[in-house]
């Protein structure tokens, strides 16, 4: 088990390394800098300033130096921000996003567990066809498109609901939720389906009815726990997802979140800061992978007993 | 006290309507045990599913019968009446106990969950009666194995887990469908064993159903023999075996290999020479010593047997012959020629020679290549003929294996099990090898397809010559078959006699524990 972890995060190290490094080249290359802004600079300004950031050295020597800070956890000061690091950038923004993130998964969970457990227990009946066609709706539906929708009926038609902020108004960070949640709730229900699926085909499902279970207890004891597997494993990758695909929404609802910071970051050429958000958000994209994994390995009886072997 | 009277149940499905059962009446006596015989599609299963309402409906549906049960007809209970009889008066006990327990659920949670669904008992109760069942059905250390999950039990005491699972209510009737078809012969003797005990113990009725006549030999009161959905004979054990009136029943009979090939001892040349062969897996403490210091030979034109039970390695010498898993050490030499350390231009001249016939013809052959080029690839890979030839030299093999000419474009879904492995015969055939490995070239058939081609093989054989390597868990059809005979037990050699020798006069232990178990060893021929 240990060893099996040990591995894994050790694999993570070149992934990580490898996409500081193409990340970091790629935004040099894209043209104009942190301070070619459309105020004229001084270019003695601009050179003290690229002086102050180490951006007159050679690129190598800067990377170099990068990779440095990096392996001290110190993803460097932002270019944007005058005074404030790019480490305390992303502790402001992440509890907000990673709060959006965890309401967003908690939708997709109960609403695309629900209607794929829903849609396995007829398959191809209107049991079946309409909670699953729902799905693939939502699956087409970007968030731009969903989040306007959802505004538009539920804050200013039927006026519900606020329509921005976060943590201002009660209910303000339903909207938002639902419009992150729901392309991730269409993907489970798709997996819980063929999952549930899979397994009220089992024989072992035939022996709970020749005990004379009820049917809701076959689904629920029997049938929930392997059906259920594949969900848990797309948990990790959906979360890092989640976060890393968060500006859309925390744009469209005003929501002072990491997403928004990434893109700004972008359109400012704060080069650090994208670095810093990109290094960051892969790291958590590795170790949820790992952590649904390992969930995941430890649902199957079978493979726990293998983990506590090793 | 079960009744049942004209059931008829049919499948309707886009592709067409099925009558599974048609107008079936039987009855079940209770304190006996009421075997129901007939092959695959017979509606044997179905008839007896449909009592309890497990069939799915649809795409199942009871056409019309009735099923008294102790005074009440089960067809006419809603689910939920119906519920209330399943796993507390009726229970069932499933063929394959590898996938009839939930494998993420303790056993013990499995055994008490009928328990305390149907009578309410509390935790500590069911724990108790749990544990006792275990105890009685031969479960070794009930309290240490309680919370353990169902792969760390092995075929043997998983079955006995469904057995204690099915009687924890104390049923009047359990439904036991081919309950030992998964499981090894001397597993499986032991089963038979106790179930004949629980029924005499516990005086409940049991519905056995079977596809096989010598699985219930020593221990049916009455038998039931269903073909196509039909009824076509019942009676007591000893009316069916011994004046059976239906010709089915007749052709059933006749088909479970009861003989013993006459062959004379072979005064001819090893064709293949096996010298201390080990085969093993894995590295370090997790070695496997599949095959471990195996020597002997097989002369020219003989069938030599080879007997084991799952795990004995038997398959494995088989692959290892042909190098489809390498040796570890040890010499095998093939008409002098040494085959473990051939380069692979030899070895592909020498794969010409020897050639395999597996035992799932569902599986090993490819879904997606007609009869026509799943023959045709080893003839011209080979060069045995050239383009021009080729469909000539399908045909013919064809009508040797007794294969209907127009079916060569066909795929392989479209053919029976028996169908299939007269292709993968002649599949393996195609070469013309002078040794073929048999690796339980029955097993997955209907007992009346396995007597054809059972009977197919050794005609073939004597027409090719061939040389054959007989690999079966049944000794009953390794002593129809083979010359000489191996038995194999955890990778070693236990003991090699001529065919009837070993019947008759066994020496080790391990092949007598075998011999006790076969299936209705009384209706074997010439054995004490």
């Amino acid at each position: 088990m240990w060893r099996f972890i040990g591995i894994r995060l050790l694999q993570a190290i070149p992934v990580i390394i490898a996409v500081v490094t193409v990340t970091f080249f790629l935004v040099r290359v894209a043209p104009g800098g942190p301070f070619d802004g459309e105020k004229a600079v001084m270019p003695e300004v601009k050179a003290a300033l690229e002086a102050q950031y180490r951006l007159d050295q050679p690129m190598l020597q800067q990377y170099a130096a990068y990779m440095g800070d990096l392996a001290r956890g110190d993803l460097g000061p932002s270019f944007k921000y005058p005074g404030r690091s790019v480490n305390e950038l992303i502790a402001a923004g992440l509890p907000v996003t990673a709060e959006l993130g965890l309401y967003a998964l908690l939708v997709a969970v109960i609403i695309g567990g629900l209607a794929g457990v829903i849609a396995s227990l007829k398959p191809n009946t209107a049991q079946d066809y309409i909670p699953m066609s729902a799905a693939m709706i939502g699956i087409c539906m970007p968030s731009f498109l969903l989040g306007p929708i959802l505004l538009l009926v539920f804050g200013i038609y039927l006026e519900w609901l606020p329509v921005s902020g976060w943590g201002d108004i009660p209910g303000d960070k339903i909207l938002p939720a639902i419009t992150l949640g729901s392309t991730y709730a269409a993907y489970i229900a798709r997996l819980s389906r063929a999952g549930m699926l899979e397994v009220l085909n089992q024989d072992y499902i035939r022996t709970a009815r020749a005990k004379g279970l009820p049917e809701w207890q076959i689904v629920v004891k029997h049938g929930l726990r392997g059906g259920m597997i594949p969900v848990v494993a797309f948990l990790g990758p959906a979360f890092a997802g989640v976060l890393a695909g968060s500006f859309v929404v925390e744009t469209i609802f005003q929501i002072p979140g990491l997403g928004r910071f990434y893109v700004q970051a972008a359109f400012n050429r704060d080069y650090t800061m994208i670095l810093g958000t990109t290094v960051f958000l892969s790291t958590l994209i590795v170790l949820f992978n790992l952590l649904s994994d390992i969930l995941a390995a430890w649902m199957n009886p079978r493979l726990r007993a293998q983990f506590g072997k090793r | 006290m079960l009744q049942v009277e004209n059931l008829s149940v049919s499948f309707h499905t886009r592709m067409g309507s099925t009558q599974a059962v048609d107008n079936v009446s039987f009855g079940v006596e209770s304190g006996k045990i009421t075997a129901i015989i007939g092959e695959s599609g017979s509606g044997k299963s179905v008839a007896c599913y449909s009592l309890l309402g497990l069939v799915p409906c649809p795409p199942g549906r009871i056409d019309s019968g009735t099923a008294l049960f102790e005074g009440t007809d089960l067809l006419a209970l809603s689910e939920h009446e119906l519920r209330a009889i399943r796993g507390r008066d009726i229970a069932m006990v499933f063929q394959d106990p590898m996938t009839c327990l939930n494998p993420y659920m303790t056993i013990g949670k499995q055994l008490m969950e009928p328990l305390m669904y149907h009578q309410g008992v509390s935790t500590a109760q069911a724990r108790t009666r749990a544990l006792e069942l275990m105890q009685e059905v031969g479960i070794r250390d009930p309290e240490s194995t309680f919370d353990n999950f169902p792969h760390q039990f092995s075929g043997g005491m998983r079955q006995r887990v469904m057995i204690a699972m099915a009687l924890i209510n104390q049923p009047k009737l359990l439904i036991a469908d081919e309950p030992t078809t998964a499981l090894d012969v001397t597993i499986q003797a032991q089963i038979l064993q106790l179930l004949a005990d629980l029924q005499t113990r516990h005086d409940i009725g049991i519905i056995f159903i079977s596809h096989d006549l010598s699985v219930v030999a020593d221990i049916a009161d009455d038998i039931i023999v269903m073909e196509k959905g039909r009824v076509v004979e019942s009676g007591n054990r000893d009316a069916i075996f011994e004046t059976p009136s239906h010709p089915y029943t007749q052709k059933l009979l006749a088909a479970i290999p009861t003989g013993h090939k006459d062959s004379a001892a072979s005064t001819a040349d090893p064709l293949l020479r096996v010298n201390n062969l080990c085969t093993w897996f894995g590295e370090g403490d997790k070695t496997v010593k599949a095959v471990d210091d195996v020597s002997f030979n097989i002369l020219h034109g003989e069938v030599l047997g080879l007997v084991g039970e799952s795990g004995s390695g038997k398959s494995t010498i088989g692959r290892s012959l042909l190098r489809l898993v390498p040796a570890t050490s040890g010499t095998i030499t093939f008409d002098d020629i040494e085959v473990t350390q051939l380069s692979a231009r030899p070895m592909k001249d020498l794969r010409r020679r020897m050639q395999i016939i597996f035992q799932d013809p569902f599986a090993s052959l490819n879904p997606r290549m007609t009869v026509h080029d799943t023959l045709a690839e080893p003839l011209l890979l080979h060069g045995i003929v050239n383009r021009k030839n080729v469909s000539q030299a399908i045909l013919k093999l064809m009508d040797d294996v007794g294969l209907a000419r127009d079916v060569a474009r066909k795929y392989p879904h479209e053919f029976s099990g028996g169908q299939r492995q007269r292709i993968a015969i002649g599949r393996a055939l195609a070469t013309r090898p002078e040794f073929v490995v048999a690796d339980e070239p029955v097993s997955a058939l209907d007992v009346t397809i396995q007597a054809q081609i059972l009977q197919l093989m050794l005609e073939l054989g004597k027409e090719y010559g061939l040389t054959m390597l007989f690999i079966s868990h049944d000794l009953a059809v390794v002593r129809e078959v083979a010359d000489r005979i191996l038995v194999l037990y955890q990778g070693k050699i236990v003991e090699e006699a001529r065919s009837e020798a070993l019947f008759t006069d066994a020496k080790d232990a391990y092949t007598q524990r075998l011999l006790q178990a076969i299936p209705g060893r009384s209706l074997l021929t010439g054995i004490s």
